[in-house]
């Protein structure tokens, strides 16, 4: 796959290297020239020095023949411009922008453009993860409208001991696997959960903290 | 024109500031949105609209500046992108029907174009005012 990436910083760099030892080909488009010159050093990777929302830039860089291009500067504004120059203009099949303004997500998906804010999904993970010290994994999907959960059951959980079909979970809840002794699981009503189990849990998130409750037993 | 439209202006640099000013004179209620407190100082002493100091590329600013009623909104801030956004964002988050965004980059113009974002591009309206001017002076 040939990916193109506009912007810079660690992300950038750490992003070219995941892209690179998976076989992509990768160019970079930078408007910092000493950081354009480290990053080819370093890596096996293309850059093009310039504004990425440019068109004759985003040209020059092969934006013609790439099968995605990733937009992650500070900017919100830059992104949009290179997402749709680039799905317009030159044809680019998948394109993806940051928002640093998680409320720019909705908007930039209303402008066809598919994009993604890490600060909503670091906020989310923070807060659950502080929450509990149990949560050992939590990933939204379906744009934040669904919540995976992994959880381990300690002996005081009240769910410990008894079998899926006699909890009673809030709806809209779903224990989707047991994980035990390195084994997986899809439980059935009959599946007893004990403790040091690890539990993946489907919630929405209006439910969320409700049925965590009715699995730990706490208040709080 | 009629006189009572309600018009948010982003930037308020010389263009945005003159623009404000103007509106404002008319007799339109307008509100500026600029992330540098000091450009309202290019604001005449006669305006009688609001300031708001901010991002525009934050929803949370559009919002505050009362974009959804808008009947217009001018983008005038030294960053084509920021302008194409706000106009973009305007249009179809907030409704506004009439939006107009500056554009220094004559390329970019024309895309934008397409994406149905009316723009004003001063380059290329300069351009066309020398040309015609030496076209002028060339035949005479």
């Amino acid at each position: 796959m040939k990916v193109l990436i506009v912007g810079g910083g660690k992300p950038v760099y750490f992003l070219c290297r995941t892209f690179l030892d998976k076989g992509h080909e990768v160019t970079v488009i930078n408007r910092d020239h000493e950081e354009c010159v480290q990053m080819a050093r370093r890596l096996k990777v293309t850059v093009v020095h310039g504004d990425g929302s440019d068109p004759n830039i985003l040209e020059e860089a092969g934006s013609h023949g790439a099968d995605a291009v990733l937009a992650v500067t500070p900017n919100d504004q830059d992104n949009l411009a290179v997402c749709q120059l680039a799905s317009i203009q030159h044809d680019v099949p998948r394109t993806i922008a940051l928002v640093n303004d998680p409320d720019n997500k909705n908007v930039f998906k209303k402008l066809g453009v598919t994009a993604f804010s890490t600060t909503r999904t670091i906020a989310s993970m923070i807060e659950q993860r502080t929450a509990l010290d149990e949560i050992i994994n939590l990933i939204p999907v379906g744009e934040g409208k669904v919540n995976i959960t992994e959880i381990k059951l300690q002996p005081t959980f009240p769910v410990v001991g008894k079998l899926l079909r006699n909890l009673s979970l809030p709806t809209d809840s779903l224990i989707a696997v047991v994980l035990r002794n390195s084994d997986a699981v899809v439980p059935r009503g009959d599946t007893e959960l004990r403790a040091g189990d690890r539990i993946v849990l489907i919630t929405l998130p209006a439910n969320h903290g409700p049925v965590l409750k009715a699995i730990t037993g706490e208040t709080s | 024109m009629a006189s009572d439209l309600f018009i948010v202006i982003v930037g308020c640099g010389r263009l945005g500031s003159h623009l404000a000013n103007q509106l404002s004179r008319a007799g339109h209620g307008v509100v500026t949105i600029d992330a540098d407190e000091h450009a309202f100082g290019n604001l005449s002493p006669q305006y009688s609209g609001f300031r708001v100091e901010g991002d525009a590329t934050e929803l949370a600013v559009l919002k505050q500046a009362k974009v959804d009623k808008a009947d217009l909104v001018i983008s005038t801030t030294r960053d084509d992108n920021i302008n194409l956004m706000v106009a973009q964002v305007a249009k179809t988050e907030f409704g506004v029907t009439r939006v107009l965004a500056r554009v220094f980059e004559p390329r970019r113009e024309a895309i934008y174009r397409r994406l149905g974002v009316e723009t004003i591009c001063p380059t290329s309206v300069a351009a066309d005012l020398f040309l015609k001017s030496f076209i002028k002076e060339g035949s005479t």
